[in-house]
């Protein structure tokens, strides 16, 4: 009985993706757009990343980001100094009336990032049980190989792509994009998000530790998503080349 | 060893049964901020409810050295006098600007709503009371952030000293221009919350808020509202209408 469970879930697997998996793939697509989205319009409120506990317009950063009009905007009064003596660190008030929709992009990536850990966590709990993690997207050690990885990386040049069936069995390198994503970027958002909440914090100050304070878990943040944009690029050219119609219907219908 | 264990065990139930009461009809919606049908004010109140039940209550936030101290800029409101800025008041604006020609002698903060015995108190009534010293980290939503030292009394001192009535659950504080925010008890009572007069090491600055400001140190900078007037206790949430963050569009609790 088990046996035949397993050899089903086997079968499902292989002709292409199970309901779960794409429910949970769309979800977490929608999710991962709308954080995007939302992240950006939060972004250009500040465009400026820093490293370390603190920053701000009156500190260096780290780098700055063109984006929207509060880049290098300048609208500061003639700053003050708060002590005499060696620590010369100032207040000035701003006289430039910035860009800042954060009242509903707040409050859009909450809510996009609620959908997506609760669906991710759902997806990572199917996913062990039933095994299709462990089978389909933790690389076996063999295929980690640097001639298996090479090997892969010159299939993935050759033009034109070979026709994917849809689903798995995956390639080493796909496996490793994959595992990336469900293991370690998606992951990261989540905690170095968390680690510019106050509350959360105060909670759990060990995360301000673990990061380097939370204007270093905000650049970290920002660059974790610049992955995962590469990983949307290359996901979506990679479905385009091997085959759109046969990709996508594979992920909607199921086969 | 035995009796060590039983009382952890029945803090166990106490503490199941109380994240009980929250997950369910624990608050009756007057004792939630409301939603108004929109999808990301829900967004917010889950937001809100999950840090409730998931994070310990009134964990103190990290306390800085005196080195860690960094430039602080003044944004939003820097002068509840004057007439440019958005959130004038045409009322309370020259009022501010007579008692801060006073140096602030005649400033009055009135404490009212669910207390027993509404009072109003002086900057030298408030700097009798026991101070509290904190260097934190002032958390912006624009998304910088900024080190500074804080002296003043904790709202929770101020609170008492006015008797909190037991069925009161939200304290609400209101600034001399168009602005003004609330806490819920949890927040209220942190021991870091605190009511500032100092900044650095000075009285706070004219842009930072002078002569008192609210700190609340586990939820973002606009929860620290600059140019405290009065605060009033409530049994049930208020929206505070147009001089809200709510019905402008902003999420009402940001811890996060």
């Amino acid at each position: 009985m088990a046996a035949a469970m397993l050899g089903e879930v086997q079968h499902r697997s292989v002709a292409g993706h199970a309901r779960w998996v794409r429910m949970s793939h769309w979800i977490l697509a929608a999710s991962v757009f709308t954080l995007a989205v939302s992240g950006v319009v939060i972004l250009m409120a500040h465009p400026r990343l820093y490293w370390g506990a603190v920053g701000n317009d009156l500190t260096p950063a780290l780098f700055e980001l063109p984006i929207g009009r509060n880049y290098k905007h300048g609208g500061w009064t003639v700053p003050v100094t708060f002590f005499t003596g060696p620590n010369q660190v100032v207040s000035a008030a701003r006289t430039y009336d910035i860009f800042n929709e954060n009242s509903w992009a707040r409050s859009l990536h909450f809510l996009a990032a609620w959908f997506m850990v609760v669906t991710a966590l759902i997806y990572l709990g199917a996913g062990l049980i039933g095994g299709h993690l462990r089978r389909n997207l933790v690389p076996r050690f063999h295929e980690l190989s640097p001639r298996l990885l090479w090997q892969d990386v010159v299939t993935h040049l050759r033009l034109p792509m070979p026709r994917a069936t849809g689903g798995p069995p995956y390639g080493p390198l796909q496996k490793l994009a994959y595992f990336g994503v469900v293991f370690l970027a998606l992951p990261l958002m989540v905690v170095t998000g968390l680690t510019m909440a106050p509350a959360v914090t105060a909670a759990y100050p060990v995360l301000l530790d673990v990061f380097g304070g939370s204007q270093s878990a905000r650049t970290i943040h920002f660059f974790a998503f610049a992955g995962l944009v590469l990983f949307l690029v290359v996901h979506v050219a990679m479905v385009v080349m091997t085959g759109f119609k046969r990709q996508m219907r594979v992920m909607i219908l199921g086969d | 060893m035995n009796k060590d264990r039983l009382i952890s065990r029945r803090k166990l139930v106490t503490g199941f049964a109380s994240t009980g009461g929250l997950l369910l009809a624990g608050c009756s919606s007057k004792e939630l901020p409301p939603t108004y049908g929109n999808v990301l004010r829900m967004g917010d109140l889950l937001t809100y409810r999950a840090f409730r039940m998931l994070l310990p209550a009134q964990s103190l936030t990290r306390e800085y050295a005196h080195g860690d101290i960094s430039s602080s800029p003044a944004v939003g409101n820097t002068n509840p006098a004057d007439s440019q800025q958005p959130t004038f008041n045409a009322d309370r604006g020259p009022l501010y600007d007579r008692l801060r020609t006073g140096d602030f002698a005649d400033w009055r903060l009135r404490v009212e709503g669910r207390v027993a015995r509404p009072a109003s108190f002086s900057l030298a009534d408030l700097k009798r009371m026991p101070a509290r010293t904190q260097i934190t980290k002032h958390t912006c939503e624009e998304g910088w952030s900024a080190i500074a030292e804080w002296t003043g009394v904790p709202l929770r001192t101020v609170l008492e000293a006015a008797g909190i009535l037991p069925s009161a659950r939200f304290v609400n504080y209101y600034a001399y221009d168009d602005i003004a925010e609330g806490i819920d008890m949890l927040d209220a009572l942190h021991p870091q919350t605190i009511l500032a007069y100092g900044m650095n090491g000075r009285d706070l600055p004219l842009a930072h808020g002078a002569p008192l400001r609210m700190r609340v140190e586990t939820q973002l900078g606009y929860k620290s509202v600059k140019f405290i007037e009065r605060i009033v206790v409530t049994d049930e949430f208020d929206d505070l209408g147009k001089i809200g963050s709510l019905q402008n569009g902003w999420a009402w609790y940001v811890g996060i």
